[in-house]
């Protein structure tokens, strides 16, 4: 089983889908470097855009991601709810 | 008075309607004619619908995301200039890795957006066309802002200013130019692997990530946005080059091994091009975030060994090059970093000895190879220096001539021994620096007899300005070189130490901290 990983800059807006992430994904693992965090996790990863709101405190679109991604492995499975990443097919 | 209020569209719809949807069957026109470059490749496809974004972008939601993305970008630079931001990096030293990334990278975005106009013009399907019209647009937003970030350090410091004129003539440039112009003078589908696969996920994953990392630490919120800013379209630019190589595997069997080629030939030239970030990421960084050999080890042997486990189920095997290359991750910095201290007269950046404390992070880092290869050297030399006997190499060395790299890498499995190896093509002999080298050159000799190689350009007399004289007795060639490379000798290349860049930093910065 390989990993999957995402990488955001370091600002405001990440620290909420940062904090989403790791609510919804419990083996995920947060890798913080300068200017930039990197969370990793086994096999599959899912960032879901209520769980963002609720912790942003407004309406988030998933492809609002964009702004602040900087890499991304795995394959890509994006709905207007659900961001995933996964090995999986 | 009732309301009918239709249902917002899915992503997924809005994806089909807003690309395929706009496609269209040619009727008076042959598709052939249309597309011509499709089949001289030997790549079959059978149907393009397959091809689907993964990230579902329609041009509505790219103008609106990217437009957010340039205006943080170009906010964060404004701010960074306007408070004299280029005083607040590490030491001056630093500022060289940035002559080396506008001489060295900068042309090859703007190559990148040429390269995917063409090759959007090219494909028949909706999907991939759209999603490369994408793509040549990200890579001249990061031309321009590349050029524009780093314009602010050329109003401080030296090496910048000719750094265009530079790219098509310095030796070291060659490498990452003759990278691009390979890729871009292949048909359409190994472009896209060149690129999407060898540039964008072996390449930029370690230039823009770690390295760029770094320069946050070192201070240097210019690069750090420029180069997350471009990272953000390179997810997208990965995804596209995956979702390719995935789509030419399912497409067709024959595919298969037109692809494996390619992977093996494209990492093999996209890891040689990375020689210059690990020296860049372990030498020119003051403050290191990770190690060469560290993030070799996340991003590519990880990473990479990740999606080749994928890719297994096609029958795609790791590259050729892929068990040499993670033995070499010991050694390439070192290695790389000597060689531009020996010719540092020739290049328009500065080079420097790295200090004990240095030396030491590196012997941490590299505990099997540092103390025992390369501290003695670079003890040596510095030692050298202190006594007035700086060592500046004024004779030319031999180019791999598919990599075009000076010949300094070492046998896989003996860091003592140069590696040689040659090639006979047509009466002609061929010298490269490894297998990877000479397998690309054995497979398509008709493009690599023509490479352009510095130094046989610079013996062939192609290297000087028209007012040089060759036959006049105090003729210096190097010197006529680095007229024709128009750099200013003595100011843009030599040591740091002494050089006008460390002068005027340090007495800014005094400025900048006190009355």
């Amino acid at each position: 089983m390989s990993n999957v990983f995402i990488a955001f800059q370091k600002n405001e807006e990440t620290r909420s889908i940062i904090e989403a992430i790791l609510a919804d994904n419990p083996n995920a693992t947060v890798d913080d470097q300068p200017g930039m965090v990197r969370i990793d996790a086994p096999n599959t990863m899912t960032i879901k855009r209520e769980t963002v709101e609720e912790v942003m405190g407004r309406r988030f679109n998933l492809q609002e991601l964009h702004i602040n991604l900087i890499t991304l492995t795995g394959h890509i499975d994006e709905t207007d709810d659900e961001f995933t990443l996964s090995w999986k097919h | 008075m009732d309301m009918k209020v239709a249902k917002k569209l899915g992503l997924k719809e809005r994806y089909n309607l807003m690309t395929r949807d706009l496609d269209w069957e040619p009727s008076y026109q042959a598709k052939e004619a249309i597309y011509p470059f499709l089949e001289y490749e030997g790549i079959k496809i059978h149907d393009w619908s397959k091809f689907e974004d993964p990230f579902r972008l329609t041009m509505d939601a790219y103008w609106k995301y990217q437009a957010e993305k340039e205006r943080k970008l170009y906010a964060i630079l404004d701010a960074f200039n306007q408070s004299n931001g280029h005083l607040g990096v590490t030491d001056a030293r630093y500022i060289n890795n940035l002559k080396l990334f506008l001489t060295g990278v900068t042309p090859l975005e703007y190559m990148a957006h040429r390269g995917f106009a063409h090759v959007g013009r090219q494909l028949a399907g909706a999907g991939p066309r759209v999603a490369c019209l994408m793509q040549s647009l990200d890579e001249i937003r990061h031309a321009q802002t590349q050029i524009h970030s780093m314009s602010n350090y050329n109003k401080y410091y030296n090496g910048f200013q000719n750094w265009r004129h530079q790219h098509d003539r310095v030796w070291y440039l060659s490498v990452p130019k003759s990278f691009f112009d390979d890729a871009v003078t292949s048909g359409p589908f190994e472009f896209m692997v060149a690129i999407g696969f060898a540039f964008e996920y072996v390449l930029t994953n370690l230039l823009f990530v770690p390295f760029i990392s770094g320069a946050a630490y070192n201070g240097d919120m210019g690069a750090m946005a420029f180069g997350f800013s471009a990272q953000s379209d390179e997810s997208r630019h990965m995804t596209l080059g995956l979702e390719m190589i995935k789509f030419l595997l399912e497409q067709d069997p024959a595919n298969v091994p037109i692809v494996q080629r390619w992977l093996d030939k494209w990492f093999w030239r996209g890891y040689r091009v990375l020689t210059l970030v690990a020296m860049m990421q372990d030498y020119m960084l003051p403050k290191r975030v990770m190690s060469w050999k560290e993030a070799w080890e996340i991003y590519a042997e990880q990473n990479g060994g990740a999606l080749f486990a994928d890719l297994a189920r096609y029958g795609i095997k790791p590259p050729a090059g892929w068990v040499q290359a993670c033995k070499d991750k010991d050694h390439l910095s070192h290695q790389a970093w000597a060689v531009f201290y020996n010719y540092g007269a020739a290049a328009p950046f500065h080079t420097w000895t790295p200090s004990a404390e240095e030396m030491d992070w590196l012997s941490s880092k590299y505990p099997d190879t540092f103390d025992k290869y390369y501290r003695p050297r670079y003890e040596h030399w510095a030692e050298q220096a202190k006594e007035g006997n700086r060592f500046y190499n004024g004779t030319l060395p031999m180019l791999c001539t598919t990599c075009q790299i000076p010949m300094f890498f070492t046998e896989p499995d003996d860091p003592t021994k140069i590696c040689y190896r040659e090639s006979d093509y047509k009466g002609d002999k061929y010298h490269f620096c490894s297998d990877g080298c000479k397998d690309i050159f054995d497979h398509e000799p008709e493009k690599y007899i023509q490479s352009w190689l510095p130094v046989h350009q610079i013996y062939q007399g192609n290297c000087f300005g028209p007012d040089a004289d060759p036959t006049s007795p105090d003729f210096n060639p190097l010197m006529e070189v680095l007229k024709w490379y128009k750099l200013e000798f003595g100011q843009d290349n030599l040591d740091y130490e002494g050089s006008p860049d460390k002068k005027n930093f340090e007495a800014w910065r005094a400025q900048a901290t006190k009355n």
